[in-house]
Protein backbone atom coordinates (compact mmCIF):
# COMPACT_ATOMS: atom_id res chain seq x y z
CA UNK A 1 0.00 0.00 0.00
CA UNK A 2 1.59 3.36 -0.40
CA UNK A 3 2.99 5.57 1.60
CA UNK A 4 1.33 8.98 2.64
CA UNK A 5 3.99 12.03 3.21
CA UNK A 6 2.38 14.47 6.49
CA UNK A 7 1.91 17.20 3.94
CA UNK A 8 -0.69 14.64 2.60
CA UNK A 9 -2.46 14.48 5.75
CA UNK A 10 -5.72 15.73 5.40
CA UNK A 11 -9.13 14.44 7.07
CA UNK A 12 -10.20 10.79 6.17
CA UNK A 13 -7.08 9.93 4.98
CA UNK A 14 -6.72 6.20 6.06
CA UNK A 15 -3.15 5.10 7.52
CA UNK A 16 -2.17 1.60 8.77
CA UNK A 17 -1.42 2.33 12.61
CA UNK A 18 -0.09 -0.31 14.89
CA UNK A 19 -1.33 -3.01 12.31
CA UNK A 20 -4.96 -1.17 12.45
CA UNK A 21 -6.53 0.90 9.70
CA UNK A 22 -7.23 4.25 11.00
CA UNK A 23 -9.00 7.26 9.58
CA UNK A 24 -7.60 11.04 10.40
CA UNK A 25 -10.14 13.14 12.00
CA UNK A 26 -7.73 15.86 12.59
CA UNK A 27 -4.44 16.83 11.31
CA UNK A 28 -2.54 19.86 12.93
CA UNK A 29 1.01 21.34 12.52
CA UNK A 30 2.44 21.96 16.03
CA UNK A 31 5.76 23.24 15.44
CA UNK A 32 7.83 26.07 18.04
CA UNK A 33 8.83 28.88 16.81
CA UNK A 34 13.15 27.57 16.48
CA UNK A 35 12.26 24.03 16.51
CA UNK A 36 11.28 20.43 15.18
CA UNK A 37 8.34 20.87 12.91
CA UNK A 38 5.50 18.14 14.03
CA UNK A 39 2.17 17.25 12.75
CA UNK A 40 0.14 15.89 15.98
CA UNK A 41 -2.87 13.64 14.66
CA UNK A 42 -6.29 12.29 15.78
CA UNK A 43 -7.38 9.20 14.36
CA UNK A 44 -10.23 6.67 14.73
CA UNK A 45 -9.57 2.96 14.44
CA UNK A 46 -11.82 2.03 12.10
CA UNK A 47 -11.58 -1.73 13.64
CA UNK A 48 -11.95 -0.48 17.55
CA UNK A 49 -14.30 3.07 16.89
CA UNK A 50 -11.35 4.35 19.25
CA UNK A 51 -10.26 7.65 18.79
CA UNK A 52 -6.26 7.65 18.66
CA UNK A 53 -3.39 10.14 18.81
CA UNK A 54 -0.42 10.01 17.38
CA UNK A 55 2.16 12.51 16.38
CA UNK A 56 4.65 12.20 13.81
CA UNK A 57 7.82 14.53 12.40
CA UNK A 58 6.56 16.46 9.34
CA UNK A 59 7.99 14.75 6.15
CA UNK A 60 7.75 11.89 7.63
CA UNK A 61 5.51 9.19 5.85
CA UNK A 62 3.22 6.62 7.14
CA UNK A 63 1.91 3.53 5.62
CA UNK A 64 -1.62 3.94 3.93
CA UNK A 65 -4.43 1.46 4.50
CA UNK A 66 -6.39 -0.19 1.83
CA UNK A 67 -9.73 0.64 2.95
CA UNK A 68 -13.21 1.34 1.23
CA UNK A 69 -17.00 1.72 1.21
CA UNK A 70 -19.06 0.08 -1.00
CA UNK A 71 -22.64 -1.00 -0.58
CA UNK A 72 -23.20 -4.26 -0.21
CA UNK A 73 -27.06 -6.72 0.08
CA UNK A 74 -27.63 -8.16 2.93
CA UNK A 75 -28.60 -12.01 2.17
CA UNK A 76 -29.11 -13.78 5.35
CA UNK A 77 -26.95 -14.88 8.13
CA UNK A 78 -26.08 -18.54 9.90
CA UNK A 79 -25.83 -17.24 13.39
CA UNK A 80 -22.01 -17.40 12.97
CA UNK A 81 -21.34 -14.68 10.14
CA UNK A 82 -23.80 -12.33 7.77
CA UNK A 83 -23.47 -12.96 4.17
CA UNK A 84 -23.79 -9.44 2.20
CA UNK A 85 -23.59 -9.32 -1.77
CA UNK A 86 -22.08 -6.95 -4.30
CA UNK A 87 -25.07 -6.35 -6.50
CA UNK A 88 -23.61 -6.21 -10.05
CA UNK A 89 -20.78 -8.52 -8.98
CA UNK A 90 -22.42 -11.28 -6.91
CA UNK A 91 -19.53 -11.50 -5.25
CA UNK A 92 -19.93 -12.20 -1.57
CA UNK A 93 -18.49 -10.79 1.39
CA UNK A 94 -19.00 -12.52 5.18
CA UNK A 95 -18.49 -10.78 8.03
CA UNK A 96 -18.78 -12.00 11.92
CA UNK A 97 -20.39 -10.95 14.61
CA UNK A 98 -18.26 -8.37 16.31
CA UNK A 99 -17.71 -6.97 12.57
CA UNK A 100 -21.88 -6.40 12.00
CA UNK A 101 -22.05 -5.13 15.91
CA UNK A 102 -24.86 -3.40 16.47
CA UNK A 103 -26.09 -3.46 12.34
CA UNK A 104 -27.40 -7.10 13.66
CA UNK A 105 -30.86 -5.74 15.29
CA UNK A 106 -32.27 -4.11 12.04
CA UNK A 107 -30.50 -6.03 9.28
CA UNK A 108 -33.45 -7.32 6.90
CA UNK A 109 -33.17 -9.40 3.87
CA UNK A 110 -32.04 -7.48 0.86
CA UNK A 111 -31.34 -4.37 2.73
CA UNK A 112 -28.26 -2.64 0.98
CA UNK A 113 -25.55 -1.68 3.84
CA UNK A 114 -22.64 0.29 3.54
CA UNK A 115 -19.65 -2.29 4.16
CA UNK A 116 -16.08 -0.31 5.17
CA UNK A 117 -13.67 -2.99 3.44
CA UNK A 118 -9.78 -3.34 4.61
CA UNK A 119 -7.74 -5.07 2.62
CA UNK A 120 -11.21 -6.86 1.19
CA UNK A 121 -12.50 -7.84 4.43
CA UNK A 122 -15.61 -6.19 6.07
CA UNK A 123 -14.28 -4.71 9.21
CA UNK A 124 -17.34 -2.63 9.47
CA UNK A 125 -21.57 -2.83 8.63
CA UNK A 126 -23.80 0.08 8.78
CA UNK A 127 -27.65 -0.42 7.75
CA UNK A 128 -29.55 2.15 6.29
CA UNK A 129 -30.17 5.13 8.68
CA UNK A 130 -33.84 4.19 8.49
CA UNK A 131 -35.28 0.89 8.45
CA UNK A 132 -39.36 -0.49 8.28
CA UNK A 133 -39.62 -3.75 10.59
CA UNK A 134 -42.41 -5.70 11.82
CA UNK A 135 -43.61 -5.84 15.46
CA UNK A 136 -44.04 -9.67 15.97
CA UNK A 137 -44.39 -9.13 20.18
CA UNK A 138 -45.73 -6.06 22.11
CA UNK A 139 -48.49 -6.25 24.92
CA UNK A 140 -51.47 -4.51 23.54
CA UNK A 141 -51.51 -0.55 24.48
CA UNK A 142 -54.52 1.46 26.04
CA UNK A 143 -56.30 1.81 23.04
CA UNK A 144 -56.72 5.65 21.80
CA UNK A 145 -53.65 6.53 23.85
CA UNK A 146 -52.04 8.76 21.51
CA UNK A 147 -51.21 11.41 24.52
CA UNK A 148 -49.44 9.95 27.22
CA UNK A 149 -45.94 9.63 25.53
CA UNK A 150 -45.70 6.65 28.09
CA UNK A 151 -43.60 3.82 26.31
CA UNK A 152 -43.99 -0.32 26.49
CA UNK A 153 -41.12 -2.59 25.04
CA UNK A 154 -41.66 -4.51 21.72
CA UNK A 155 -39.82 -7.09 19.70
CA UNK A 156 -39.52 -6.36 16.10
CA UNK A 157 -39.13 -8.76 13.39
CA UNK A 158 -35.26 -9.26 13.69
CA UNK A 159 -35.49 -10.14 17.37
CA UNK A 160 -34.29 -6.60 18.61
CA UNK A 161 -36.14 -4.84 21.65
CA UNK A 162 -37.61 -1.01 21.31
CA UNK A 163 -39.25 1.10 23.27
CA UNK A 164 -42.56 1.94 21.48
CA UNK A 165 -45.46 4.04 22.41
CA UNK A 166 -48.62 2.24 24.14
CA UNK A 167 -50.79 2.56 20.70
CA UNK A 168 -48.61 0.57 18.80
CA UNK A 169 -49.68 -3.28 18.17
CA UNK A 170 -47.93 -6.16 16.91
CA UNK A 171 -47.98 -6.39 13.17
CA UNK A 172 -47.97 -3.32 13.03
CA UNK A 173 -44.52 -1.70 10.61
CA UNK A 174 -42.64 0.66 12.82
CA UNK A 175 -39.88 3.50 11.21
CA UNK A 176 -36.59 3.16 12.87
CA UNK A 177 -33.45 5.31 13.09
CA UNK A 178 -30.74 3.03 13.26
CA UNK A 179 -28.71 5.69 14.52
CA UNK A 180 -30.09 5.81 18.08
CA UNK A 181 -32.43 2.26 17.63
CA UNK A 182 -35.47 5.16 18.49
CA UNK A 183 -38.92 4.67 17.03
CA UNK A 184 -39.81 7.38 14.49
CA UNK A 185 -43.01 6.66 13.80
CA UNK A 186 -45.72 3.74 12.51
CA UNK A 187 -45.75 3.22 8.40
CA UNK A 188 -48.20 2.37 6.26
CA UNK A 189 -47.62 -0.34 3.83
CA UNK B 1 -12.95 30.86 -5.10
CA UNK B 2 -14.25 32.83 -2.39
CA UNK B 3 -12.54 36.43 -2.81
CA UNK B 4 -13.57 37.37 0.48
CA UNK B 5 -11.46 37.89 3.17
CA UNK B 6 -11.29 35.57 6.67
CA UNK B 7 -11.10 38.19 9.32
CA UNK B 8 -13.55 40.65 9.73
CA UNK B 9 -13.99 44.26 10.21
CA UNK B 10 -13.24 43.53 13.83
CA UNK B 11 -10.25 41.93 13.18
CA UNK B 12 -8.97 45.00 10.99
CA UNK B 13 -10.22 47.32 13.38
CA UNK B 14 -8.06 45.45 16.04
CA UNK B 15 -5.37 45.54 14.39
CA UNK B 16 -5.12 49.29 13.59
CA UNK B 17 -5.62 50.09 17.32
CA UNK B 18 -3.14 47.47 18.22
CA UNK B 19 -0.52 49.20 15.99
CA UNK B 20 -1.73 52.18 17.23
CA UNK B 21 -0.96 51.18 21.04
CA UNK B 22 2.46 49.21 20.24
CA UNK B 23 4.02 52.47 18.09
CA UNK B 24 2.57 54.99 21.07
CA UNK B 25 4.23 52.11 23.40
CA UNK B 26 7.57 52.88 21.79
CA UNK B 27 7.44 56.28 20.61
CA UNK B 28 6.64 56.97 24.89
CA UNK B 29 10.20 54.90 25.40
CA UNK B 30 12.32 56.76 22.53
CA UNK B 31 12.63 53.03 20.49
CA UNK B 32 12.72 54.42 16.24
CA UNK B 33 10.58 52.93 14.38
CA UNK B 34 13.18 51.68 11.02
CA UNK B 35 12.46 50.08 8.03
CA UNK B 36 14.60 47.17 6.98
CA UNK B 37 14.44 45.62 3.44
CA UNK B 38 12.37 42.42 2.95
CA UNK B 39 14.53 40.49 0.29
CA UNK B 40 18.19 39.97 1.46
CA UNK B 41 21.11 38.35 -0.12
CA UNK B 42 21.58 36.21 2.87
CA UNK B 43 19.50 33.95 5.02
CA UNK B 44 19.32 32.30 8.21
CA UNK B 45 20.87 28.71 8.46
CA UNK B 46 18.60 27.54 11.07
CA UNK B 47 17.69 23.57 9.73
CA UNK B 48 14.10 24.35 11.31
CA UNK B 49 13.18 27.31 8.98
CA UNK B 50 12.59 27.08 5.34
CA UNK B 51 13.43 30.59 3.37
CA UNK B 52 11.63 31.23 0.44
CA UNK B 53 14.36 32.24 -2.33
CA UNK B 54 13.68 34.21 -5.12
CA UNK B 55 15.05 33.68 -8.46
CA UNK B 56 17.60 36.36 -9.82
CA UNK B 57 16.70 36.84 -13.18
CA UNK B 58 19.49 39.52 -13.51
CA UNK B 59 22.10 37.48 -12.92
CA UNK B 60 20.13 33.96 -13.61
CA UNK B 61 21.04 32.83 -10.65
CA UNK B 62 18.34 30.11 -9.09
CA UNK B 63 18.74 31.55 -5.41
CA UNK B 64 18.99 34.93 -6.15
CA UNK B 65 17.63 36.39 -2.93
CA UNK B 66 15.79 35.33 -0.06
CA UNK B 67 12.21 36.87 1.74
CA UNK B 68 13.68 37.68 5.21
CA UNK B 69 12.25 35.51 7.93
CA UNK B 70 12.68 37.99 10.60
CA UNK B 71 14.25 41.43 10.44
CA UNK B 72 16.80 40.47 12.74
CA UNK B 73 20.02 40.30 10.65
CA UNK B 74 19.49 43.53 8.77
CA UNK B 75 18.35 45.20 12.48
CA UNK B 76 21.63 44.48 14.05
CA UNK B 77 23.79 45.74 11.01
CA UNK B 78 21.69 49.40 12.21
CA UNK B 79 22.66 48.09 15.58
CA UNK B 80 26.46 47.97 14.80
CA UNK B 81 26.11 51.11 12.90
CA UNK B 82 24.97 53.11 15.83
CA UNK B 83 21.29 53.62 15.33
CA UNK B 84 20.43 52.77 19.38
CA UNK B 85 16.71 51.17 20.36
CA UNK B 86 15.18 50.66 17.36
CA UNK B 87 11.64 48.27 16.33
CA UNK B 88 10.28 47.24 13.48
CA UNK B 89 6.87 45.85 12.47
CA UNK B 90 7.39 43.58 8.93
CA UNK B 91 5.82 41.24 6.97
CA UNK B 92 7.84 37.87 7.59
CA UNK B 93 7.90 34.48 6.01
CA UNK B 94 8.63 30.80 6.39
CA UNK B 95 7.70 28.41 4.10
CA UNK B 96 6.63 24.64 5.39
CA UNK B 97 4.45 26.47 8.61
CA UNK B 98 0.39 26.30 7.74
CA UNK B 99 -1.24 25.30 10.08
CA UNK B 100 -4.34 26.75 12.56
CA UNK B 101 -1.47 28.91 14.22
CA UNK B 102 0.63 29.69 11.29
CA UNK B 103 0.74 31.29 8.14
CA UNK B 104 3.49 31.08 5.59
CA UNK B 105 3.43 35.01 5.70
CA UNK B 106 3.13 36.40 8.92
CA UNK B 107 3.18 39.77 10.85
CA UNK B 108 6.42 40.62 13.02
CA UNK B 109 7.42 43.08 16.03
CA UNK B 110 10.83 42.85 16.34
CA UNK B 111 12.63 45.14 18.96
CA UNK B 112 16.26 45.79 20.41
CA UNK B 113 17.02 47.42 23.62
CA UNK B 114 20.97 48.30 23.94
CA UNK B 115 22.20 47.93 27.56
CA UNK B 116 19.46 45.16 28.76
CA UNK B 117 19.40 41.97 30.31
CA UNK B 118 17.11 39.61 29.80
CA UNK B 119 15.23 40.74 32.67
CA UNK B 120 15.23 44.18 31.64
CA UNK B 121 13.99 42.96 28.35
CA UNK B 122 10.85 40.21 30.22
CA UNK B 123 9.87 43.79 32.22
CA UNK B 124 9.49 45.44 29.21
CA UNK B 125 7.40 42.72 27.64
CA UNK B 126 5.32 43.23 30.74
CA UNK B 127 4.75 46.22 30.14
CA UNK B 128 3.92 46.06 26.40
CA UNK B 129 1.55 43.24 26.87
CA UNK B 130 -0.37 45.35 29.70
CA UNK B 131 -1.70 47.92 27.28
CA UNK B 132 -2.29 45.40 24.74
CA UNK B 133 -4.21 42.83 26.39
CA UNK B 134 -4.32 44.09 29.76
CA UNK B 135 -2.59 41.86 31.46
CA UNK B 136 -1.04 41.05 34.67
CA UNK B 137 2.72 40.72 34.36
CA UNK B 138 3.67 36.83 33.56
CA UNK B 139 5.32 34.38 35.50
CA UNK B 140 8.90 33.63 34.77
CA UNK B 141 10.08 30.05 34.87
CA UNK B 142 13.11 28.52 33.75
CA UNK B 143 13.59 26.01 31.11
CA UNK B 144 14.51 23.25 33.65
CA UNK B 145 11.97 24.80 36.06
CA UNK B 146 8.83 24.25 34.25
CA UNK B 147 10.00 20.73 32.60
CA UNK B 148 10.21 19.56 36.39
CA UNK B 149 7.11 21.08 37.57
CA UNK B 150 4.82 20.07 34.34
CA UNK B 151 6.24 16.47 33.50
CA UNK B 152 8.80 16.05 36.31
CA UNK B 153 11.64 15.40 33.76
CA UNK B 154 15.03 17.16 34.05
CA UNK B 155 15.57 18.81 30.13
CA UNK B 156 19.39 18.99 30.85
CA UNK B 157 19.98 15.61 32.88
CA UNK B 158 17.74 13.53 32.17
CA UNK B 159 19.45 11.67 29.52
CA UNK B 160 18.31 10.78 26.32
CA UNK B 161 17.13 7.17 26.89
CA UNK B 162 14.23 8.93 29.55
CA UNK B 163 13.36 11.59 27.27
CA UNK B 164 12.40 9.21 24.41
CA UNK B 165 11.00 6.88 26.58
CA UNK B 166 8.34 9.82 27.82
CA UNK B 167 8.01 11.04 23.83
CA UNK B 168 7.13 7.99 22.81
CA UNK B 169 4.41 6.88 25.67
CA UNK B 170 2.85 10.98 24.47
CA UNK B 171 2.69 9.42 20.99
CA UNK B 172 5.85 10.45 19.18
CA UNK B 173 6.78 7.82 16.12
CA UNK B 174 9.87 7.69 14.70
CA UNK B 175 10.94 9.51 17.97
CA UNK B 176 14.95 7.49 17.81
CA UNK B 177 15.54 9.12 14.79
CA UNK B 178 15.27 12.81 16.03
CA UNK B 179 18.25 15.15 18.01
CA UNK B 180 17.87 15.74 21.39
CA UNK B 181 16.79 19.07 20.64
CA UNK B 182 13.85 17.56 18.56
CA UNK B 183 12.60 15.27 21.48
CA UNK B 184 12.90 18.23 23.86
CA UNK B 185 10.78 20.53 21.45
CA UNK B 186 8.19 17.48 21.26
CA UNK B 187 7.77 17.15 25.21
CA UNK B 188 7.70 20.95 25.29
CA UNK B 189 5.25 21.51 22.80
CA UNK B 190 2.97 18.51 23.33
CA UNK B 191 3.24 18.11 27.29
CA UNK B 192 4.69 21.41 28.89
CA UNK B 193 3.22 24.08 26.62
CA UNK B 194 -0.56 22.92 26.92
CA UNK B 195 -0.16 23.12 30.90
CA UNK B 196 1.21 26.29 31.17
CA UNK B 197 -2.27 27.69 32.11
CA UNK B 198 -4.24 30.92 31.61
CA UNK B 199 -2.08 34.45 31.00
CA UNK B 200 1.61 35.25 30.32
CA UNK B 201 4.49 33.00 31.26
CA UNK B 202 8.42 33.32 30.17
CA UNK B 203 10.22 30.65 29.94
CA UNK B 204 14.15 31.47 30.28
CA UNK B 205 17.48 30.20 29.92
CA UNK B 206 17.26 27.48 27.40
CA UNK B 207 19.62 24.52 26.78
CA UNK B 208 22.29 25.95 25.20
CA UNK B 209 22.04 23.51 22.35
CA UNK B 210 18.82 25.46 21.47
CA UNK B 211 20.43 29.06 21.40
CA UNK B 212 20.13 30.54 17.89
CA UNK B 213 21.54 33.63 18.01
CA UNK B 214 21.53 34.50 21.99
CA UNK B 215 24.64 34.40 24.11
CA UNK B 216 25.60 31.46 25.82
CA UNK B 217 26.19 31.37 30.29
CA UNK B 218 28.55 30.02 31.22
CA UNK B 219 27.65 26.95 33.62
CA UNK B 220 26.51 23.39 35.02
CA UNK B 221 25.04 22.96 32.78
CA UNK B 222 25.57 26.31 30.31
CA UNK B 223 22.22 28.03 29.36
CA UNK B 224 21.59 30.55 26.41
CA UNK B 225 19.92 33.79 27.75
CA UNK B 226 16.85 33.30 25.87
CA UNK B 227 13.21 33.79 26.70
CA UNK B 228 10.01 32.72 25.24
CA UNK B 229 6.80 34.12 25.71
CA UNK B 230 3.61 32.16 26.06
CA UNK B 231 0.16 33.70 26.55
CA UNK B 232 -2.44 30.81 27.41
CA UNK B 233 -0.28 28.19 25.91
CA UNK B 234 -0.50 30.35 22.44
CA UNK B 235 3.71 31.14 21.63
CA UNK B 236 4.21 34.75 20.92
CA UNK B 237 7.85 35.91 21.09
CA UNK B 238 11.19 35.12 21.39
CA UNK B 239 14.30 36.99 22.73
CA UNK B 240 17.77 36.82 23.52
CA UNK B 241 20.61 38.79 25.22
CA UNK B 242 22.50 38.76 21.82
CA UNK B 243 25.10 36.65 20.70
CA UNK B 244 28.29 39.74 20.39
CA UNK B 245 30.94 37.41 19.19
CA UNK B 246 31.33 37.20 15.53
CA UNK B 247 33.77 34.10 15.33
CA UNK B 248 30.74 32.14 17.70
CA UNK B 249 28.37 33.51 15.50
CA UNK B 250 30.05 32.06 12.41
CA UNK B 251 30.85 28.65 14.30
CA UNK B 252 26.99 28.16 14.93
CA UNK B 253 26.19 28.70 11.16
CA UNK B 254 28.61 26.43 10.15
CA UNK B 255 27.14 23.67 12.52
CA UNK B 256 23.98 24.47 11.41
CA UNK B 257 24.85 23.83 7.73
CA UNK B 258 26.67 20.77 8.27
CA UNK B 259 23.54 19.34 10.38
CA UNK B 260 21.51 20.58 6.76
CA UNK B 261 23.97 18.59 5.13
CA UNK B 262 23.70 15.38 7.17
CA UNK B 263 20.16 15.35 6.31
CA UNK B 264 20.18 16.21 2.72
CA UNK B 265 18.52 19.39 2.97
CA UNK B 266 19.51 23.14 1.10
CA UNK B 267 22.37 24.52 1.96
CA UNK B 268 21.05 28.10 2.01
CA UNK B 269 23.91 31.33 1.90
CA UNK B 270 25.20 32.54 4.92
CA UNK B 271 24.63 36.31 5.59
CA UNK B 272 28.20 37.55 5.34
CA UNK B 273 26.90 40.70 5.93
CA UNK B 274 26.09 40.42 9.22
CA UNK B 275 28.85 38.75 11.06
CA UNK B 276 30.99 41.78 9.62
CA UNK B 277 28.09 44.05 11.58
CA UNK B 278 29.54 41.80 14.54
CA UNK B 279 33.32 41.91 13.69
CA UNK B 280 32.99 45.87 13.71
CA UNK B 281 30.97 45.89 16.90
CA UNK B 282 27.42 44.86 18.23
CA UNK B 283 26.40 46.90 21.68
CA UNK B 284 25.21 45.07 24.64
CA UNK B 285 21.74 44.45 23.49
CA UNK B 286 18.55 42.40 24.14
CA UNK B 287 15.76 42.31 21.82
CA UNK B 288 12.32 40.15 21.24
CA UNK B 289 10.62 39.24 18.14
CA UNK B 290 6.31 39.19 18.66
CA UNK B 291 3.85 37.21 16.66
CA UNK B 292 1.38 40.57 15.97
CA UNK B 293 -0.97 38.12 14.32
CA UNK B 294 -0.87 35.68 17.63
CA UNK B 295 -1.33 38.47 19.47
CA UNK B 296 -4.10 39.46 17.95
CA UNK B 297 -6.13 36.07 17.99
CA UNK B 298 -5.39 36.73 21.84
CA UNK B 299 -7.10 40.46 22.41
CA UNK B 300 -9.78 39.22 19.79
CA UNK B 301 -10.03 35.49 21.93
CA UNK B 302 -10.11 33.21 18.81
CA UNK B 303 -8.37 30.13 18.06
CA UNK B 304 -7.06 30.37 14.94
CA UNK B 305 -4.82 32.88 12.74
CA UNK B 306 -6.95 32.45 9.86
CA UNK B 307 -9.98 34.80 11.82
CA UNK B 308 -7.07 37.36 12.19
CA UNK B 309 -5.10 37.36 8.20
CA UNK B 310 -7.34 39.28 5.63
CA UNK B 311 -6.09 36.28 2.88
CA UNK B 312 -4.36 33.60 4.81
CA UNK B 313 -2.78 30.34 2.94
CA UNK B 314 -6.07 28.29 3.44
CA UNK B 315 -7.95 31.04 1.21
CA UNK B 316 -5.66 30.46 -1.92
CA UNK B 317 -6.99 27.77 -4.49
CA UNK B 318 -6.01 23.84 -3.69
CA UNK B 319 -5.61 24.55 0.02
CA UNK B 320 -7.87 22.42 2.69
Amino acid sequence: MASYSTNEFKNGLKLLIDGDPCSIIDNELVKPGKGQAFNRVRLRNLKTSRVIERTYKSGDSVEGADVMEINLQYLYNDGEQWHFMHEESFEQYPADEGVVGDAKNWLKEQDVCVITLWNGHPISVTPPNFVALEITQTDPGVRGDTASGATKPATVETGAVIKVPLFVDEGEKVKIDTRTGEYVSRVKD
Amino acid sequence: MNWRPSAGPGAWRARAQLLEVIRGFFKARSVLEVHTPLLAFGTVTDPHIHSIAVPDTVTGTDHGLYLQTSPEFAMKRLLAAGSGPIYQICPAFRDRERGSHHNTEFTLLEWYQPGFSLEDLMDEMDDLLAECLNCEAGKRLSYRQVFYDLIELDPHNAGRPALLRRATALGLVGGGELDDNGILDFLFTHAVQPQLGTGISYIFDYPASQAALSRILKGQPPVARRVEVFSDGLELANGYEELLDAIELRARFEQDLALRAAMGMQQPRVDESLLEALEHGLPECAGFALGIDRLLMRVLGVDTIQQVLSFPDTSMPNQE
